[in-house]
């Protein structure tokens, strides 16, 4: 049996529904219930499959739990333990040097000005005077661009895709691309790996590694494991065979640039080959050549930086997500970006259909999917289509009511593309209104098909802040789910290939659908 | 001496235009730097008007066309120094003595030589933009005369003389660190992008390098100048029969260097100096790396020699093979059509004539690797038992084939094969390297004399003390020197792994699987020899990253990308093909790392 805390309403006809009423598209709901039956006429054949193999195939997979309890965090900055302190009247001389060190020029400014009595009148005048001229100047920056007034810290915890980064024991999670391994980072700034079969948890520490924001494994390789730290990208090389459970800090690669930190997102690309470095201070990304431990900067004006990279499966196109109202789709070739400002917020989390076709988005406080498609010889679309909406909607539980539906807050889309996992942001005053994962059915051909499938929510109180799609599961997908509560779980879903199955696929497209959304439109234009 | 009469079609048709538009656009692109220096040589915060206005009639002045001209030639010269000097394999000197040898190489003497006069030019034009105290030789002054009658001669402006001394110190000092760094080393970026996003990205890395590159020469310069300043001025005002004006504070004092706008106006032209030699090559870099695309097949017999499996197969132009192999890594990954032609059959017989002539060109490259480095790996056990081929201490009287300023004139002068050459100059290395302390060993008080004289420190980071220090070796040298060229080999290995890849699906006659047996025992002896080779000592040590230069390091870390690239061509290879690799006919140690490959456990 699984070892999962989870109430999952999965593949069931029951609940295959309920879903359907929860997620009916508030506009179009005569039109939703009229494809009722063919949905489950459908399900019920992709459940006869997946019944058989829920018993034959039993999860071996480690699922941890941490507490924030047992892991302490890094100690706190030297800066807000002075409190602690006894005050000492240096020299001006010494506290201006120790002012210059430790905070830089705004320090010792800021020392100058406060300690008028003791300079000569013009200097604190002067200092003064600077001081209000750079605080503007900088406000000004700021007022363009937010997100550049937050310390590194903030600044991670607001753009990670751990959810609630600064709270959780958990600091990122990541899926060998390959084997049934992988790398959870915790609040101590330790990263540890989990095989299954295997007793043994590599921890690795390393001095640089500070404040992780992002992991990834590289592909086709059993080894590397590229980390996003707060000054620094560190590659490490973990030995499969090693049964060592400290790797030294020897086998780590420590990759940084200046100017290129905290980093928020690295995306290594299909092949392997290169890795993709993102920093919301930095309006360039990194292209690194990991093992010559060289970067090409790729630099374009607007956006005021990178916060969020993702890698089409098959390598010919790089979504890169700006902290502004704005995101860029390179393609890998020329390394040319296409441009798309949107209306409203930032882009969010985002995913891409496993042939690397069709992008779907989110966005910063909206509760719709948008949908992005690409094409090599029609180009594309030129706007961005809802293609799904996912307000409120309360719907009956096992214990009552339940109200569903929110901000998309996380996208994630199995190596199948056959399972959509969309992470919905709950109203946490509200009683019956958890954060959950809604889990949609997808097909990309003929057309691009969204059906409602069912949820999955945590124990009470637990509520999910990440999920990845197990990267290569035989039986189907695996959903792995980071807790609130800092429990690791694992949830499958067992289906046979909609393709094998075949003759179940209804011709009408229901989900999606784009006819009255034509205000939520995102428009593009190309850059060369 | 300039070779571009060259009789392959590739560098006729493709090498020398990219040259050409690259000096071009350094050309156009020199009125807008020359602005700039002169708005920042005359720059003053309290009279801007008079600031601009006075710029603006300097650039419409006959003066500045005329120095306008005299840098075009100059930059006309290094563009044509750069198409005959660079390289796409760097020369790695394996010794200290090595090295030595190639900085007092008379080629390099005539090098140097020619960028001293080019940094006098651009310091003349300098300082004459910059008017003022700093533009003539000589200035009018008042002689020592008797009571009123004082009589006007013409004394040694030394701030002129200052200016120019340092263009001749700041072009040696280029044409020094060229060589130590590699400056005409011309790698490949590992991602594709266009030519002006590429320029605008490296722009301001170009910027920087000048001014830091003009700080520290300005700062060696005074240094310089402040000891041995004397002897120029007393020669030049002797020969020249100028007087010394003893009213003024001379240059060669502290108190006389200490100036402010005297050390700007040097570092400002220091920078104009480098920033124009600098973006020379870098525009020149960014020409001659750009892609090409071979055709793969052709329906005319007369562009056959045009053709990807012809142009892999040649042995005698070094560059068109590195563009090919390129072409074929890019065409691998990027172009479907362009791979059914490599995996198509000939019309009449229906032979897999482009998939043999290709497979086959990548393997007998990567078996010549796995071969340099098996030959390295016993020349180290055996330890320098076989004698020497080319002695460290004449090498530099002697046509050096693996220098940077070695032409393809020269190198068939001395009736060498260029793919070989690499090959040919580093399996001695080894000898070198450990013969070197045997040398040098007995004269260990002449290294201590001879560090006391070379004591003065010419750049950050490099020193000519550190040169005879009393280990002659430099550690790892052989290693990055065995795999100088591996940038072919890094492609081949991308090339071959993912046409194999795509053959998986691709490949409608099955014209792969002949081969694949034979590409998987190659990967695997050469991931052998590999693994081995970083089993040596040094051999796995990471070079230290430079700060900020101009010239290329990239040579550095090749082995640690080889390695990278040949584990990733072959897990790309497993992870396509899967548990149908059981079925290829191999030998059973080989089956056995595969399947290490194949549980991920490499």
């Amino acid at each position: 049996m699984f070892p999962s805390p989870v109430h999952i309403y999965t593949d069931g006809s029951d609940a295959e529904d309920h879903v359907s009423s929860a997620f009916v598209i508030r506009h179009q709901k005569k039109r939703n219930i009229h494809h009722q039956t063919q949905l489950s006429l459908a399900a019920n054949a992709i459940i006869l499959a997946g019944v058989v193999c829920v018993w034959l195939q039993p999860c071996d997979l480690p699922s941890p739990q941490f507490t924030r309890d047992t892991l302490k965090g890094h100690s706190r900055p030297e800066s807000s333990s002075r409190s602690a302190f006894l005050d000492q009247r240096d020299t001006l001389w010494m506290r201006s040097a120790g002012a210059w060190r430790d905070a830089g020029l705004y320090g010792l400014l800021d020392e100058i000005t406060n300690s008028a009595e003791e300079v000569p009148r013009f200097l604190a005048v002067g200092s003064a005077c600077v001081l209000a001229l750079l605080r503007w100047a900088s406000s000004f920056h700021g007022s363009l661009f937010p997100h550049l007034t937050l310390s590194s810290d903030e600044m991670v915890a607001e753009f990670s895709q751990m959810l609630d980064w600064s709270d959780s024991a958990l600091r990122s999670f990541a899926w060998h691309p390959h084997t049934d391994k992988f790398a959870v980072a915790l609040l101590d700034d330790s990263i540890r790996i989990y095989k299954s079969n295997s007793s043994a948890t590599p921890t690795l520490k390393h001095r640089c590694q500070r404040s992780v924001c992002a992991l990834q494994w590289k592909p086709l390789c059993g080894s590397a494991l590229a980390v996003a730290c707060q000054s620094c990208l560190l590659i490490w090389h973990v030995d499969p065979t090693s049964l060592s459970t400290r790797p030294s800090s020897g086998c780590a690669q420590v990759l940084s640039h200046p100017g290129h930190s905290p980093i928020t997102s690295i995306a290594w690309s299909p092949t392997g080959s290169l890795l993709v470095s993102a920093s919301p201070v930095d309006t360039g990304m990194m292209v690194w050549d990991v093992a010559a431990e060289s970067a090409v900067p790729l630099q374009r004006v607007g956006g005021g930086g990178v916060t969020y990279l993702s890698w089409s499966p098959d390598g010919s196109r790089l979504l890169a997500a700006t902290p502004s109202a704005l995101f860029r789709v390179w393609e890998t070739r020329m390394w040319t970006c296409e441009r798309w400002p949107c209306l409203k917020g930032s882009c969010q989390s985002a995913c891409w259909s496993p042939d690397g076709g069709c992008l779907l988005l989110s966005m910063q406080g909206e509760r719709v999917i948008y949908a992005l498609t690409f094409s090599d010889l029609t180009g594309g679309s030129k706007a961005a289509s809802v293609v799904a909406d996912l307000s409120e909607t309360s719907f009956p539980g096992p214990d009552g009511d339940l109200t569903v539906g929110g901000e998309v807050c996380s996208l994630s889309w199995d190596p199948r593309g056959e399972r959509l996992a969309v992470l919905l942001k709950g109203d946490s005053q509200a009683v019956n209104h958890p954060s959950v994962i809604a889990v949609f059915k997808t097909r990309s051909s003929p057309v691009f098909e969204l059906l409602p499938c069912g949820f999955v929510m945590g124990e009470a109180g637990a509520e999910p802040r990440f999920m990845q799609f197990h990267p290569h599961f035989q039986h189907g997908a695996l959903l792995t789910v980071c807790w609130s509560d800092g429990r690791i779980s694992h949830v499958p879903f067992y289906f046979s290939s909609a393709g094998l199955l075949g003759g179940d696929s209804p011709q009408q497209a229901l989900a999606s659908n784009t006819a009255d959304h034509s205000s939520n439109k995102l428009y593009t234009e190309q850059i060369s | 001496m300039f070779s571009l009469k060259q009789n392959c079609w590739f560098i006729r048709k493709v090498v020398v235009w990219s040259a050409v538009s690259s000096i071009a656009w350094s050309v156009l692109l020199l009125p807008v730097t020359a602005a700039v220096f002169v708005l920042l040589s005359r720059f003053s915060l309290f009279h801007p008007i008079q600031w601009i206005s006075e710029c603006t009639s300097l650039l419409t002045a006959s003066s500045s066309i005329f120095s306008l001209v005299v840098l075009c030639g100059v930059v006309l010269i290094t563009g044509l120094f750069n198409l005959e000097f660079y390289t796409l394999v760097p020369s790695i000197p394996c010794s200290r003595m090595a090295l030595l040898g190639t900085v007092l190489h008379p080629r390099q003497c005539v090098h140097s030589l020619v960028y001293c006069t080019m940094g006098m030019l651009v310091m003349w034009c300098a300082s004459v933009t910059i008017g003022g105290r700093y533009s003539t030789l000589g200035i009018p002054c008042r002689g020592s005369g008797f009571n009123n009658c004082i009589p006007v001669v013409t004394c040694l402006n030394e701030y002129h003389l200052f200016l120019l001394l340092a263009g001749a110190f700041m072009g040696y000092s280029h044409s020094f660190l060229g060589v130590v760094q590699n400056m005409y080393y011309v790698s490949f970026q590992p991602i594709q992008q266009y030519k002006y996003p590429r320029f605008k990205g490296c722009l301001p890395m170009v910027v920087k390098c000048s001014v830091i590159q003009s700080l520290y020469s300005a700062r060696n310069f005074a240094a310089l100048y402040l000891f041995f300043g004397y002897a120029p001025k007393t020669w030049i005002s002797s020969t020249l029969h100028l007087q010394i004006d003893s009213s003024l504070q001379p240059l060669d004092s502290l108190t006389g260097l200490l100036e402010f706008s005297l050390l700007y106006h040097l570092t400002i032209s220091g920078t104009f100096l480098y920033f124009t030699w600098y973006l020379t090559v870098l525009l020149f870099r960014i020409y001659v790396t750009e892609a090409y695309s071979f055709p793969v097949q052709s329906t005319f017999t007369e562009d056959a020699e045009q053709c990807l499996p012809k142009v892999l197969a040649e042995t005698n132009t070094l560059v068109m093979k590195f563009f090919a192999l390129q072409d074929l890594a890019l065409l691998s990954q990027h172009s479907l059509s362009r791979r059914l032609e490599v995996f198509s059959l000939s019309q009449p017989g229906g032979h897999p004539h482009n998939w043999n002539a290709i497979s086959r060109e990548c393997l007998s490259l990567l078996s010549e690797l796995t071969q340099r480095l098996v030959a390295h790996q016993d020349a180290v056990a055996s330890n320098g038992i076989k004698p020497l081929q080319r002695d460290a201490l004449t090498a530099p009287f002697t046509p050096d084939v693996d220098s940077p300023f070695s032409s393809p004139a020269i190198r068939r002068l001395v009736g060498q094969q260029e793919p070989l050459s690499p090959w040919f100059g580093t399996v001695q290395s080894p000898h070198i390297m450990r013969r070197g302390p045997k040398l040098w060993s007995a004269s260990t008080g002449e290294t201590a004399r001879l560090k006391l004289t070379f004591t003065l420190s010419l750049n950050h980071g490099f020193s000519l003390s550190k040169m005879f220090s009393s280990n002659v070796q430099l550690p790892e040298a052989s290693s990055q020197a065995l795999f100088a060229d591996s940038q072919v080999h890094i492609w081949a290995l991308q090339g071959l792994s993912h046409l194999v890849a795509a053959s998986f699906s691709e490949d409608q006659f099955g014209v792969v699987q002949t081969t694949l047996p034979n590409i998987l025992s190659c990967l695997v002896v050469l991931l052998e020899a590999v693994d081995r080779h970083f089993k040596l000592p040094h051999a796995s040590s990471k070079p230290v990253r430079a700060v900020c230069r101009m010239g290329d390091s990239t040579y550095k870390t090749l082995r640690f990308a080889l390695r990278a690239a040949l584990k990733t061509a072959i897990y790309k290879i497993t992870t396509t093909f899967g548990e149908h690799l059981n079925a290829v006919n191999i030998s059973t140690e080989h089956r056995k790392r595969l399947q290490q490959f194949l549980e991920f456990k490499e």
